[in-house]
């Protein structure tokens, strides 16, 4: 792709309005990017785009941040992720400068409450529609290592509540361990 | 002077804050109240309101609450960019040991075991999102819940979006504001 003004300004587009439209934090935002920068552009693919959520979980700081400069950096080197990370800031910036300003009013606004409820069901279809895909591709790989570690760790996080960098770490060290195994095997 | 306290505490926020989300809460309290005294419980309270309601990271939020209180537009921006920048330097080293090693056997084989971890977390954030979604008590979730939480006109909303965006491919920002501009209209009539 040409890194022309039309790339980095829909590469500051996409992730303003990523971060404008996504309430609810960090894993709203990142199967959203995924959505925008690997099926609707194109400009990554699916396994390099999840080796970049993984390295920005692993590292602290807001994920939505951390994703935002990684993708940046990957598409662009330092331009880019100036430009994304500008893009990521600015919304709830703006955002909470004015609602600080107005907070009475906007506490009590029926309209926007009732904006904000209707809105939860439409980000959680959305994210539904994410995983399936996602999954959807695991499962078809018939990979039995890869679909193991998408179970355990599916049961790590949501029965035992173990931390995300925590099986993060864990399933990359077993990764690599294995891949070595299997080569002296060989 | 104000404006170097605010940028350190906020960077501090933003270096130890791992896992995302509510993990950085703790330490929002702590360096915001405690130490600082710069809000007290209730404008923490409502910055925690505000939170929930409006896009974009808890840490950010209240990095532009806090500064647009103590210092105006300037304060909200340093204390904003204190909180990115351990982020952005931690990053980029990742990054660039992640380009310059990502062919070495063992990065290949441990990115191998992490990708299906990724989507199982992702999965299980949007477990909680859903169950957000469709219940109307607060506290109620997937485990224990009655007749009487579960939000019907969500289930619905969830139910018409999946179809145009799996049938369609429809734009997910329109979705999304679409089932917005409808919970308007329906949650006010009913």
């Amino acid at each position: 792709m040409k890194k022309d003004f039309k790339f980095y300004k829909t590469l500051f587009l996409s992730t303003f309005s990523l971060s404008a439209f996504t309430v609810g934090g960090g894993y709203v935002i990142v199967p959203l990017m995924r959505k925008r920068f690997v099926e609707e552009l194109k400009w990554i693919d699916e396994d390099e785009m999840l080796n970049l959520i993984a390295i920005s979980q692993s590292a602290p700081g807001p994920i939505a941040v951390n994703a935002s400069i990684i993708v940046g950096y990957r598409l662009a080197g330092v331009l880019g992720f100036l430009v994304s990370i500008l893009g990521t800031i600015l919304p709830p910036l703006i955002i909470i400068t004015v609602i600080s300003k107005f907070y009475d009013v906007f506490k009590t606004n029926k309209i926007v409450s009732t904006l904000l409820l209707g809105m939860r069901a439409g980000i959680a279809a959305v994210i539904i529609d994410v995983i399936i895909n996602m999954v959807g591709k695991i499962v078809k790989s018939k990979n039995k290592v890869s679909i193991a570690i998408m179970i355990i760790s599916f049961i790590a996080a949501v029965i035992f509540n173990i931390n995300a960098a925590l099986i993060i770490i864990i399933c990359g060290i077993f990764g690599s361990s294995y891949y070595i195994f299997k080569l002296h095997k060989n | 002077m104000i404006y170097l306290q605010m940028f350190w505490s906020f960077f501090q926020i933003g270096l130890f804050s791992f896992g995302g989300g509510y993990a950085a809460l703790p330490l929002i309290e702590h360096q915001v109240i405690d130490i600082n005294k710069w809000l007290n419980l209730a404008e923490f309270a409502d910055l925690l309101t505000i939170s929930q309601m409006t896009p974009g990271p808890i840490a950010l939020n209240a990095a532009t609450f806090v500064g647009t209180k103590v210092a105006g537009l300037p304060g909200a921006i340093i204390a904003t960019a204190g909180c990115v920048t351990p982020s952005c330097i931690i990053i980029l080293i990742l990054a660039r040991l992640y380009y310059q090693y990502k062919n070495l056997s063992t990065i290949q084989g441990a990115l191998k075991g992490l990708r299906p971890a990724v989507v199982s977390l992702i999965a299980s954030a949007g477990i909680s999102i859903l169950s957000l979604a469709i219940f109307k008590t607060e506290g109620a979730t997937i485990n224990s819940f009655s007749i009487n939480d579960i939000n019907f006109i969500s289930i619905i909303l969830i139910a018409i979006s999946l179809f145009l965006l799996r049938k369609f491919n429809a734009n997910p920002m329109y979705v999304m504001l679409g089932t917005g501009v409808i919970g308007i209209f329906v949650y006010s009539i009913m």
